[in-house]
C-alpha cells in the first residue's frame, strides 16, 4: 500500500499559510449511562480541540469513556451537558434531523466491527451514503456519476477487485477499507475512526493506518481516532489519554 | 432510494418473512374463491328464479280464484300500464300426478300450473326451459314426432340417449307393446274362460261408413292422437343414478294421470288424463321437480273455473313482466294500493324468492368476515416476524443512522418491507384465487376422478357447472385489506427500529 494515488475529495480548498483553526471543540461535556439503578458517568468534564487537517488519536483503557466522546463529536449521542462545537458553530442541540445531516455529510465514521450492511455489495455499502441524502429520482440520474465516484475510492483504497463482494465474502482487512471508501463518499469535513484495527492483526492494521495517514497527509483531512493500542496511537500527530472520563495527558 | 434496496434485498433474503405471509396468500385467494363462487351462485340463481317467476304476480289468496282475469289486466294497466311489457292469466293448483312405470302406478305430489301459451311468452322465459328445440319459438302442448334436445347445459358425459326417441316415435312403439300385451292378456283370459267366446255380432257391421264414421268420432286411437298436452318438470320424469347420468321413468309420449281439486267448497278431487309433450328443464331442482304446465282453458274447464251462466273465466293470478330498468317494488307499491289486500296479494320475484336470496347473501358475508379474520391473524404472524428482523437489524439500523438516515426513513424500510411482502403474498393469492376460479370446474372433475364421488351434484346444487363471477371491486378491496393488514402489522415493528438510539444499536452484537 505504498503507491496511492491521491484521493479526490470534493471540499472547499484551505489556507494552510495560516495556523489551522479549530475544527472540532468540546467544551466540558458530561455523559452519564443508566444501567438499571445505577448511573455510572462515563464522561466527566472533557474539553478538547480538534485542529482542521489534523491526525488526533484518543488512548485509553476500556471504559474510558473514549468511544462515548468519539460519538457525541459525530452526533451521535448528546451530551448531558457541556457542548460541541464544528467551526465555531454549536452542533451537540440541533434537531435530529440537522444531525442526521452532519453526519452524512460532514462526518465520516469507521468502526472496529466496520459495521458494513450485509446485504449489500462493497460498492453498494460505499453508495449508501448517496442513497441516503438522494431521492430515487436524483440517485437514478446521477447512477453513473455515484458509481465512477465510489469505484474510485474503492480502487484508492485497493478494493477495486471486490466491487461485487458481498460483506461476507471479503476479509477483515478488506471490509474496513470498504468503511474507509463509504466514509469518504461525501467528503467528509471529519473522519472518526472508532478502534479502526482493533479487530484485525498487525500487519492488516498497519495497512489501514497507512490508509488513514496518506488521506491525512495528501488531502488534509481532519482524522479523531479512538484504540487503546498505544503503538497505534503514536502513529497520529498529537495523542491525547483518556482516562476516567477526563483529558488526562496530551503529548 | 436505499429503501427501496434494502426493501427489495431483505425481501429476497429472508425467506421466513415470506412464511408469514403465505397465511396472507390462502386468505386472499381463499376470498377470491369464495366470493367468485358466491356471486356466481347468486347470480345464476337471481337469473333463473328471474326466469322462472315473473317480475310481478298478481295472485287471488284462494284456489278458487278471481273471475274474468281480462278484465283484472285492463285494470292493472289502468294503474302501471306504462311499464308494464306482458301479462298472462294463470292457473295454480295442488295436485297429484300418476303414471304406470314398471307395471306399478307411481304418484307425485305436484304444482299444476294451467298457461295460456299464446300469452306465457310474453310475461316470462318459460319457453326457454323446454327441452324441443321448436317449443322456444313456438310453444304448443302438442306432442312432436321426436328431435327432442338433451339440454343445452347437460352434461356432456352423460348423454340423455332415451329422448332422442321420444315423441310420436315412443308412444306409437310403446302403444304396440301396450296392445300386444293386453291382447295376450285377454287371449289367456279366454282360454280360462271360454263359456264366452264370441263377442256380440255388431249392429252395424253392415253398413261400412258407419263403422269407420264411428272409429273417427269416438274411438281414442293411441296410436295416432293424444290426449291433452301436458308438460312436466324433468325431475319428475327422471332420476340420477350413481354414475350421474339420468333415467327417465317416462319420456314424452306418455299418458299420465292427473288428480287435482275442483273449484268450489269443499274441493272435490277429480282426475283427468294428459299426454307429456314436452319436459321441462330450469335447472332449478325445486322446480323442476314439482311444476306441470297444462292449458289454461282445459284447466278452468276441468276445475269448473268457466261461469255456466254467462261463460266468464277464472284464473288464481296474473304474472306480469315489466318493461326493462322499471322498479318493480315500485310498480309493486302502486298495485298494492289499487286493489284490496284482502284479495289479493302482489309480490316481485325477489319477495317470492327473498329467503333464499337473503340466505346466500348472508352466508357470504359471514364467510367474508372469517376469512378476512385469517388474514387479520397472518398479521399478527407479520408483526411478530417483524419485531424479530427489527431485532436482528439493530445493528443495521444502527449503521444506517450513523450514515445520516433519518427515523422516518428506517421507518419507512420497515413500512414498505411489510407492504412489499404484502404485494407478494397477496400478489401470490390473486394468482392462485383466480387460477383457481377459472379452472374450478376442471378442478373439481379432477378431485371427483381421485375422490371416486363428484364434488360438485348438480342433483344437489342448481347447476351442472359451478358458475363463477370474479367482480374486480371485491377482489380490489380484498387485495387492499391484505395489504393494509400487512402494514398495519408492520407499524409497531417499524416504530421500534425508528427510535432504536443509534449508539445503543451500534453496541448491539
Amino acid at each position: 500500500m505504498s503507491n496511492y494515488e491521491p484521493l479526490v475529495v470534493e471540499r472547499p480548498i484551505q489556507d494552510f499559510q495560516q495556523p489551522a483553526p479549530v475544527s472540532l471543540r468540546a467544551q466540558d461535556v458530561h455523559k452519564r449511562y443508566r444501567k438499571g439503578h445505577v448511573e455510572i458517568p462515563v464522561l466527566r468534564g472533557v474539553d478538547l480541540d480538534v485542529r482542521r487537517g489534523e491526525f488526533l488519536s484518543i488512548i485509553g483503557q476500556s471504559g474510558s469513556g473514549k468511544s462515548t466522546l468519539l460519538h457525541l463529536l459525530g452526533t451521535l449521542d448528546r451530551p448531558d451537558s457541556g457542548s460541541v462545537h464544528l467551526d465555531q458553530r454549536r452542533i451537540d442541540n440541533l434537531p435530529s434531523a440537522e444531525h442526521d445531516r452532519l453526519r452524512n455529510q460532514t462526518f465520516g465514521m469507521i468502526f472496529q466491527f466496520y459495521h458494513l450492511i450485509p446485504e449489500m455489495t462493497a460498492l453498494e455499502n460505499v453508495l449508501l451514503p448517496l442513497m441516503i441524502t438522494q431521492s430515487w429520482l436524483a440517485y437514478r440520474l446521477r447512477k453513473r456519476v455515484n458509481v465512477e465516484r465510489a469505484t474510485h475510492l474503492l480502487d484508492t483504497v485497493g478494493l477495486s477487485h471486490r466491487l461485487r463482494h458481498t460483506p461476507r465474502e471479503l476479509s477483515g482487512g478488506e471490509m474496513q477499507r470498504a468503511a474507509i471508501a463509504r466514509a469518504l463518499i461525501s467528503g467528509p469535513q471529519v473522519l472518526l475512526a472508532d478502534e479502526p484495527t482493533g479487530n484485525l492483526d498487525r500487519a492488516t492494521g498497519g495497512e489501514i493506518m497507512q490508509i488513514l495517514r496518506t488521506l491525512n497527509r495528501q488531502q488534509q483531512l481532519t482524522i479523531v481516532m479512538v484504540t487503546h493500542d498505544p503503538a497505534i496511537a503514536e502513529q497520529a500527530d498529537r495523542v491525547v489519554r483518556l482516562a476516567e472520563g477526563q483529558v488526562e495527558t496530551v503529548s | 432510494m436505499y429503501k427501496f434496496l434494502l426493501c427489495w434485498r431483505y425481501l429476497r433474503t429472508r425467506y421466513i418473512a415470506l412464511a408469514s405471509i403465505i397465511s396472507v396468500t390462502l386468505g386472499v385467494a381463499t376470498m377470491i374463491v369464495v366470493n367468485s363462487v358466491m356471486a356466481g351462485f347468486a347470480h345464476e340463481m337471481q337469473s333463473r328464479l328471474h326466469g322462472i317467476l315473473s317480475d310481478l304476480v298478481f295472485e287471488s289468496h284462494s284456489l278458487e280464484g278471481f273471475a274474468d282475469p281480462q278484465w283484472h289486466m285492463q285494470q292493472i294497466r289502468k294503474v302501471a300500464g306504462e311499464s308494464i311489457a306482458g301479462m298472462t292469466p294463470v292457473v295454480t293448483v295442488p295436485a297429484m300426478l300418476s303414471f304406470q312405470y314398471g307395471g306399478n302406478w307411481v304418484t307425485r305430489p305436484v304444482q299444476l300450473i294451467g298457461i295460456d301459451e299464446k300469452t306465457q311468452a310474453e310475461a316470462g322465459e318459460f319457453a326457454q326451459y323446454l327441452l324441443h328445440p321448436a317449443n322456444h319459438q313456438d310453444m304448443k302442448f302438442d306432442l312432436r314426432e321426436s328431435g327432442y334436445a338433451e339440454g343445452a347445459e347437460h352434461a356432456p358425459q352423460n348423454p340423455r340417449k332415451e329422448l332422442r326417441t321420444a315423441g310420436w316415435v315412443h308412444r306409437r312403439k310403446s302403444m304396440v307393446r301396450q296392445r300386444n300385451y293386453e291382447a295376450e292378456a285377454r287371449a289367456i283370459d279366454q282360454k280360462d274362460k271360454p263359456a264366452d267366446k264370441q263377442p256380440a255380432a255388431d249392429p252395424f257391421a253392415g253398413d261400412p261408413f258407419a263403422a269407420t264414421a264411428k272409429n273417427d268420432q269416438n274411438v281414442f286411437d293411441p296410436l295416432k292422437e293424444q290426449h291433452t298436452g301436458l308438460v312436466m318438470g324433468i325431475a319428475l320424469a327422471s332420476y340420477h343414478d350413481r354414475q350421474g347420468a339420468d333415467r327417465f321413468l317416462l319420456l314424452p309420449g306418455d299418458d299420465v294421470k292427473v288428480t287435482f281439486p275442483t273449484s268450489g267448497t269443499p274441493p272435490r278431487a277429480i282426475d283427468d288424463i294428459f299426454t307429456v309433450v314436452d319436459f321441462y328443464e330450469c335447472k332449478m331442482s325445486e322446480y323442476d321437480a314439482s311444476f306441470v304446465f297444462v292449458p289454461l282453458s282445459k284447466l278452468q274447464e276441468l276445475r269448473g273455473m268457466i261461469d255456466p251462466a254467462n261463460g266468464t273465466r277464472y284464473a288464481t293470478s296474473i304474472q306480469i313482466r315489466l318493461r326493462p330498468g322499471v322498479d318493480a317494488n315500485q310498480v309493486r307499491d302502486r298495485l298494492r294500493m289499487a286493489f284490496p289486500p284482502e284479495l289479493f296479494a302482489i309480490s316481485t320475484w325477489r319477495d317470492k324468492q327473498g329467503a333464499l336470496l337473503a340466505a346466500v347473501q348472508m352466508e357470504t358475508a359471514i364467510l367474508n368476515v372469517l376469512l378476512f379474520l385469517i388474514i387479520a391473524v397472518a398479521g399478527f404472524g407479520i408483526l411478530a416476524i417483524f419485531f424479530m428482523i427489527v431485532v436482528e437489524k439493530t445493528r443495521d439500523i444502527g449503521i444506517l443512522k450513523s450514515l445520516g438516515a433519518s427515523g422516518r426513513g428506517i421507518m419507512g424500510i420497515f413500512l414498505g418491507y411489510g407492504l412489499s411482502l404484502g404485494i407478494v403474498g397477496s400478489g401470490a393469492g390473486l394468482t392462485i384465487g383466480l387460477a383457481f376460479v377459472i379452472y374450478i370446474n376442471e378442478i373439481a372433475d379432477l378431485l371427483g376422478q381421485v375422490t371416486g364421488h363428484p364434488v360438485f351434484d348438480p342433483s344437489i346444487y342448481y347447476f351442472y357447472r359451478i358458475p363463477t363471477i370474479i367482480d374486480p371491486l371485491t377482489v380490489g378491496g380484498i387485495i387492499c385489506g391484505a395489504l393494509a393488514i400487512a402494514v398495519a402489522a408492520s407499524v409497531l415493528p417499524a416504530r421500534r427500529a425508528a427510535r432504536l438510539q443509534p449508539v445503543e444499536a451500534l453496541r448491539y452484537e
